[in-house]
């Protein structure tokens, strides 16, 4: 089985994905006027001269919710192989399974007490 | 395709793997331009209105006016920008949403890369859209945008651990990630499709992904209300088609995913329906969840951001580790 062809297609699909916005972006310099000033130019903020800094501080919760992604997602890696396997696997596994996500969960219901999850907590 | 997959790889099968793969590139943009036209319509009729009927018979060139109008419209890039990022931005959104159609099955025959790591590939790629989002917002230098981004990947990866969970319980009952074989395991009848023993992995994957597209009644990011537009307020021209067409993009693939992970691909509802050929049950289906997205679109108002965050983490997030257990119960009684 020439199991390797399925990803020459996937390489192919990427180039022309890589191909597209290179292209027309291309054709687009040459098809669209460039006539810069300095007013348009500058960053917009509802027409108001912007004030201070683009790059605000924002609210510290978004990065509490990336932490909690980064846990999840690791289950969901460990979650995969033992769903395609788990007919072979049997009710061991399963016991296991649960075991571990018990514990994940555990994890979110302290997440949750400690109002990570709210997002007006202050 | 099939057999062509099977031979050894030659020049001639390699320029028509390189074909295939243009012919869906040239059908996805006609996708979208007929998707634009299609939702504009269907939303006009809903708040009893035309939509658009001016530009070409029955308006059906409006899309490619509009396409034509972004293409030769002036690109600014804001002085404050991060110019190399702000360029990359817009690609790197879009990349990913064309790899993952690499990976879908239309027919049995009809498909294109039959990966056996299926819907891996596909969240995967669909991820690292995020990422485009993040830098486009970044890279503007600008309140706005910057807000946007950061709400619009805060909410990406809360609905990508529900979206990803969630179909935990179909790999199960199949065994495999293999697409086309998930899809051959719903063969006979409509009792066989998964969205009935996965009901709530169903319901969970089309919320979850209805916020992964940034959809209505999902779509924060770019809240005009509040934000102006969101992570792409800074971007003109056609680096700002990118984005749209990115989202697009990811319409027809989460149209055609759902497609083949619950609602049994090609397969007919009854078995006497078979004589008719399963490209039509694919397209009917397909049809149909686009049109529930415009649906829910004109029907549902937008959720605030507390509320949004609430629901991903405290309801999608235990409903789907619950249906993991259901399902194993399930099979131990029932199938195994």
């Amino acid at each position: 089985m020439m199991y390797t062809n399925n990803y020459v297609i996937v390489a192919i699909f990427a180039a022309l994905a890589v191909f597209l916005p290179v292209a027309a972006l291309t054709v687009g310099k040459l098809l669209r006027p460039s006539r810069p000033l300095e007013e348009k130019l500058t960053t917009y903020e509802s027409g108001n001269e912007p004030v201070g800094e683009g790059q605000v501080r924002f609210n510290i919760r978004y990065y509490l919710f990336a932490l909690m992604f980064v846990v999840f997602d690791v289950e969901t890696v460990f979650l995969y192989p033992w769903a395609v396997a788990y007919n072979q696997l049997g009710l061991f596994a399963l016991v296991e399974m649960c075991i571990f996500v018990s514990l994940l969960i555990v994890g979110l219901l302290y997440a949750w007490k400690k109002k990570v999850l709210q997002w007006t907590s202050v | 395709m099939t057999d062509l997959l099977l031979e050894d790889l030659t020049w001639r099968s390699f320029s028509l793997f390189l074909l295939a793969g243009v012919l869906m590139l040239v059908l996805i943009l006609g996708f979208v331009t007929y998707a634009i036209y299609f939702e504009r319509k269907v939303i006009g009729w809903m708040q009893m209105r035309i939509g658009p009927n001016r530009t070409g018979p029955l308006g059906l060139l409006q899309s490619v006016a509009d396409v034509t109008k972004l293409l030769i419209k002036e690109d600014t890039i804001p002085k404050k920008a991060e110019r190399t990022l702000f360029i990359l931005a817009p690609v790197i959104t879009f990349i990913p949403s064309f790899m993952v159609l690499a990976t879908i099955p239309y027919t049995p025959s009809l498909h294109f890369a039959d990966l056996d790591v299926g819907i891996l590939y596909y969240v995967a790629l669909s991820g690292v859209s995020t990422i485009g989002i993040v830098l486009g917002g970044w890279a503007s230098n600008n309140k706005y945008a910057l807000l946007g981004g950061m709400r619009s990947a805060a909410q990406m990866i809360s609905y990508e651990i529900p979206f990803v969970i969630s179909v935990v319980g179909v790999i199960m009952l199949s065994g495999s990630m293999q697409l086309s074989t998930i899809v051959e395991n719903q063969g006979g009848g409509f009792w066989h499709w998964n969205f009935l023993p996965q009901i709530i992995g169903f319901v969970v994957f089309v919320i979850a992904g209805v916020s992964e597209l940034n959809r209505t009644p999902f779509d924060l990011p770019e809240a005009e209300s509040e934000l102006v537009a969101g992570y792409h307020v800074e971007y003109s021209g056609f680096r700002f088609a990118f984005f749209m067409l990115a989202e697009y993009v990811y319409v027809f693939a989460i149209a055609a995913l759902t497609t083949v992970l619950f609602l049994g691909g090609w397969h007919a509802p009854f078995p006497f329906l078979d004589f008719i050929p399963g490209i039509i049950w694919f397209l009917l289906k397909f049809a149909f969840n686009v049109f529930f997205l415009f649906w829910i679109r004109a029907t549902l108002p937008r959720v605030r951001v507390d509320q949004l965050m609430g629901l991903g983490w405290k309801v999608l997030l235990p409903l789907s580790l619950l249906n993991i257990f259901i399902t194993a119960v399930y099979y131990e009684l029932f199938i195994r």
